[in-house]
């Protein structure tokens, strides 16, 4: 249950110093924000100040550890070189296998084109032949 | 003899030239950012032969992705989403594996550092200090407040990689930075194993 709400009853509205304590994390950069009463409580409370003033202490530092980096292990960089170029060689095998397979393809259908158009060319030229005799 | 791409050659120009389908190119790329991409990496997976892996991976999605790179993002920043998407999947693949150990409370590592304020205000031991919280969180609140605050991804960018909401991704780096705070500047007479116990039953309870 909230407590209630009044004049006089500063003591009861404001909230204790752990209710706040997540909120606090994220007031140092403005991902989380007090209400009224929160805010004047942390204007008194010298344990909640204290906490606000870590926290950007602590943002400050996590910042900062950016630069901080680590030794790249012994022969990491050879093995992701290695592993790019087993990568590349595969691909470009697939490419060379798909290209292979479009100009079967391709093949294919041109001989299939030319075949149908020559069974055309024969029949229509066939045709033609059987008409003349009517022609006259 | 001249070299094709030298270690001088700016990044922008390799990128263009990785676009282009010129494998050295990239080759030169894997050079200059795998020391910050590994390092991304070991901070979102914890565990050296884990982030070899994710790190391999990366590279391999980049590269066959590098042609549809329109350059909106600067290419490290494009790196860090693939990146993180890998860690992503790799650790959503081990959590299927082996479920319990993720979200298991992990011990402090270095209790000699602990209450200890003038240590903490040396900003080398403090970022020490601080890489030793990180790498404590558990992967899914790790995962997060890694990418926002370190990597200064946005909060829909995080999500998108981590596959989940942005309120949700909020919720996770909130409850991070809770915990960090908590281990590295514990308050008077807060125990950061305590702290940890109620940020836990919170999770759970969500």
């Amino acid at each position: 249950m909230r407590p209630e709400r009044g004049r006089g009853r500063a003591a009861v509205d404001e909230p204790p110093c752990a209710g706040l304590a997540e909120r606090l994390a994220g007031v140092v950069d403005d991902s989380a924000a007090l209400d009224r009463s929160e805010r004047r409580h942390v204007e008194r409370c010298l344990r909640c100040q204290a906490e606000l003033a870590q926290h950007r202490k602590l943002l400050r530092a996590m910042r900062s550890l950016r630069a901080t980096t680590l030794a790249t292990p012994d022969g990491l960089v050879v093995d992701v070189l290695a592993q790019l170029e087993a990568s590349g060689e595969r691909r470009a095998v697939r490419a060379a296998l798909t290209g292979r397979r479009a100009a079967y393809l391709g093949g294919i259908a041109a001989a299939a084109t030319a075949a149908g158009a020559g069974a055309a060319i024969v029949l229509v030229s066939r045709g033609r032949r059987g008409r003349l005799p009517l022609a006259g | 003899m001249r070299l094709l791409h030298p270690p001088t050659a700016p990044l922008d120009e390799l990128v263009d030239a990785a676009r282009r389908g010129e494998g050295r190119a990239f080759e030169e790329l894997v050079r200059r950012t795998s020391a910050e991409t590994f390092t991304l990496a070991r901070r979102l997976v914890s565990d050296e032969d884990d982030a070899r892996d994710v790190v391999q991976e990366a590279y391999l999605r980049a590269f066959r992705s590098i042609g549809s790179f329109r350059g909106e993002a600067q290419f490290t920043t494009w790196l860090y989403r693939i990146t993180a998407n890998c860690a992503s999947t790799h650790l959503g693949r081990r959590r299927r594996h082996r479920h319990d150990e993720l979200d298991e409370e992990a011990e402090l590592v270095d209790p000699a550092l602990e209450h200890d304020p003038e240590a903490a205000t040396d900003a080398a031991l403090l970022r020490q200090r601080l890489e030793l919280a990180v790498a404590e969180l558990p992967p899914r609140l790790r995962a997060v407040v890694v990418l926002r605050d370190i990597y200064d991804l946005s909060h829909a960018e995080v999500a998108e990689q981590l596959g989940i909401s942005e309120s949700a991704a909020k919720v996770r780096l909130h409850r991070a930075r809770r915990r960090l705070r908590a281990q590295v500047f514990p308050l008077a007479g807060e125990r950061p194993e305590a702290a940890e116990v109620e940020v836990e039953e919170h999770a759970h309870a969500s």
